[in-house]
């Protein structure tokens, strides 16, 4: 497929223009994720894509593999069925904060803790775009949202040390800013051997943003650019240091877990009576 | 008759009938009276080569079954009532995206967690409404370990055929009790498979009508990129929003396969109906004491009879208003509050109908029926 | 005049929503906006192919060709 470009090779152009709102970070993590793919080679045909439901779980309506768009916070039990079923497929789930922390927050946390092979993009935003800007399990303390008007008193979850407590084996973080970085992390997903995890933080210029004053898409970007600091820097600056701060790069990649649907298959052989 | 002949419970015989008709997937979480169908298929999937799969909720685990299905692999769950309650959410999602699975629900008294461990028949209406929006579903109901066995396996063809999640409704007597089992040889009955598309992946469009009212399903990984949602879609399977015409011509067909397909679907049972002058309405084992009632109260010179849906749902209600027609009064035994007795007073006309239920977690005896018709003489 | 251009920036304007990452982050000032914070290229001339602006678009709607 050389030559091809990669917006015609994976993406539906028939469903084209999207439905994220101008300056949105949803666009660019997809775009990310489709560069990703296109870098591992894998047949076009042995993907499948598994969403759940909200403004993230829109992009496998635009990407041109097989789709399996699910009940909301859902992906991944629907995954686990996908994969196991036919562990030869690369399963990549997309999902938001809210879809993968809050109501999908245990099948996330069962997930990691399986290993069963499958990649997970988390586009967190902080908030719950597609039903107009509610807070999330992501959503800073502090921050305004349509459901924390007077700041958010919750505390976040930082989903990679969710991830990687939990027994994801590999887990890392970037943004829609540091594009090459996230396609990078999200090949590195797909071709390891494992359940992989990879926040990607989108930005939500028309809720979240808006109702923190953080400017448009790209003054959303450019705080990215300000605020990030690479994971081997972050080992060592104190918590205090590390306020508005989001840590990039790889923080778990692990190789002494055994991947679950390989496993499976010593279940059959003892079952058989071969081992 | 052939076959072999084994004494086996109704968990079992459910699990093991599944995987005679070609289930290869199993997702499950414990659950009282189901918990030994998942413990059977943890045992017996890897010998055939299939998977199971222990999934950290209900929810995971249906989702997990539409999954492997959508995959190309018959799965099933098994649970309890509250165990339905939470698959409701993605039992809608295969029903929307008419993705093929068997359900077995083994009921025990409720509501909320009721009593685990004892039978009942309150998950009718729950297996008829449960998911939101008006949506088919088929629901069959055994009276006996055999029958059990050979349901399931004609629960798995009917969902392959029509596309669409099966019950099994079985409940906490029937899952635990032993009985003699004819265990049909594999060329008795018929396992059937999902119609496969055969155009090229370019021409597919995953959810046209090929003029049946069925699609043909593909299979994830067999070439054809097709999109799944549980939103309202297209024939090519993607979300469509503010089409009122699509809404109902899909909501329309989705009713359809199973309205237009009665004569395949329903089965049911008559006893004793010929010289009926009271029919009993009654399914699942509480057919069974009904049956012993009416053998005795016709002793005494009362000609009653039994009418027994195999299939709950769809409701075999045009043989049933025809025999209702026929009989002074129409006694439904169940052991709820009274749910076969709704559907029973939709067909009955202008003939009585009274029940006589029990709903404590004891099996409604053939005692307790027959004093209940005397009553009524 | 003997100058010819190492990239082609193509735009497609039917995709763009003009949010105007692409222009704000250009390190090259390839770049200007439109009334409607649409981008126009200005000078592709001084495009060094970096492609941040193809894979910043959160629209689909950049290819940069040529070069590398």
């Amino acid at each position: 497929m050389a030559g091809v470009h990669v917006y015609d090779r994976f993406l539906r152009q028939d469903k084209l223009p999207h439905i994220w709102c101008s300056g949105c970070g949803n666009g660019i993590v997809t775009n990310a994720l489709i560069r990703a793919i296109e870098k591992t080679g894998i047949d076009q045909n042995q993907i499948v894509v598994v969403a759940g439901v909200g403004c993230s779980s829109r992009a496998n309506g635009y990407l041109d593999f097989c789709g399996l768009h699910t009940n909301h916070g859902r992906p991944l039990a629907y995954a686990t069925g996908v994969k196991m079923a036919n562990p030869k497929l690369h399963v990549i789930v997309v999902t938001g904060d809210g879809d993968s922390a809050s109501i999908g927050g245990n099948h996330f946390i069962h997930a990691c803790r399986r290993n069963l092979d499958i990649t997970t993009v988390i586009y967190n935003n902080d908030n719950y775009g597609m039903t107009g800007g509610q807070y999330s399990p992501t959503t800073p303390t502090g921050a305004k949202s349509k459901t924390t008007v007077y700041g958010n008193i919750d505390t976040p979850f930082d989903l990679c040390k969710l991830a990687s407590a939990a027994g994801a084996t590999f887990v890392a973080r970037s943004t829609v800013y540091h594009v090459t970085q996230l396609a990078e992390l999200i090949a590195k997903g797909i071709e390891h051997k494992g359940f992989s995890v990879i926040e990607a933080m989108s930005c939500c210029p028309t809720l979240y943003g808006r109702l923190n004053k953080l400017g448009d898409g790209p003054a959303m970007l450019q705080r990215f650019k300000d605020q990030a600091i690479p994971v081997q820097k972050a080992r060592q600056l104190s918590e205090e240091e590390l306020q508005d701060k989001i840590v990039t790069g790889v923080f778990t990649d692990r190789k002494d877990r055994p991947e679950y649907s390989d496993q499976y298959q010593h279940v059959i052989a003892r079952a058989e009576g071969r081992e | 008759m052939a076959g072999t002949y084994e004494i086996m419970t109704g968990n079992e015989a459910c699990t093991r009938a599944a995987i005679a008709a070609g289930m290869r997937f199993f997702a499950g979480y414990p659950i009282t009276p189901a918990t030994e169908i998942a413990e059977m298929a943890s045992e017996l999937l890897p010998k055939a080569g299939g998977t199971y799969m222990q999934m950290e909720d209900e929810l995971a685990s249906i989702a997990a079954v539409i999954g492997a299905s959508a995959a190309g692999v018959k799965a099933m769950t098994a649970t309890s009532g509250p165990g339905v309650s939470l698959m409701q959410e993605n039992l809608g999602y295969a029903i929307m995206a008419e993705i093929p699975l068997v359900l077995v629900d083994c009921m025990r008294q409720g509501p909320c967690q009721g009593v685990a461990t004892v039978p009942a028949q309150g998950d009718i209406m729950q297996a008829r409404w449960g998911t939101n929006g008006d949506h088919p579903i088929i629901a069959i109901a055994p009276a006996s370990v055999g029958e059990l066995y050979e349901e399931t396996i004609r629960a798995f063809n009917l969902a392959e055929t029509y596309r669409n999640p099966v019950y099994i409704l079985s409940d906490a007597m029937l899952a635990h009790m032993s009985e003699r089992v004819r265990i049909p040889d594999p060329d008795e009955y018929d396992v059937v498979s999902r119609k496969r598309p055969t155009c090229p992946p370019s021409e597919f469009q995953a959810y046209a009508d090929d003029g049946t009212g069925i699609p043909p399903m593909a299979s994830f990984g067999d070439g054809y990129r097709w999109f799944v949602t549980g939103m309202v879609h297209d024939d090519t399977g993607f979300p469509v929003t503010n089409n009122a015409d699509r809404v109902s011509y899909l909501v329309k067909r989705l009713h359809a396969k199973i309205e237009h397909n009665r004569a395949d679907i329903e089965k049911y049972e008559e006893y004793k109906t010929d010289d009926a002058d009271i029919l009993i309405v009654s399914m699942g084992v509480v057919a069974r004491s009904a049956k012993a009632a009416i053998d005795d109260i016709r002793k005494e010179g009362v000609k009653a009879g039994l009418f027994r849906p195999i299939t709950v749902w769809p409701f075999p209600e045009s043989r049933l208003e025809t025999l209702c027609r026929g009989v002074k009064e129409i006694v439904t035994c169940e052991m709820n509050e009274g749910q076969l007795y709704h559907m029973v007073r939709e067909v009955s006309g202008n003939t009585p109908v009274r029940m006589i239920n029990q709903n404590n977690g004891v099996i409604l005896s053939a005692d307790t029926i027959l004093a209940g018709l005397r009553e009524g003489k | 005049m003997g100058v010819t251009k190492k990239f082609q920036i193509i735009l497609d304007s039917r995709l763009c929503k003009g949010c105007g990452i692409c222009a704000v982050f250009c390190p090259k000032g390839v770049f200007t906006r439109d009334d409607d914070g649409k981008p126009v290229i200005s000078d592709d001339m001084v495009c060094i192919g970096c492609k941040m602006c193809e894979l910043r678009c959160p629209d689909f709607a950049i290819r940069v060709t040529g070069g590398i």
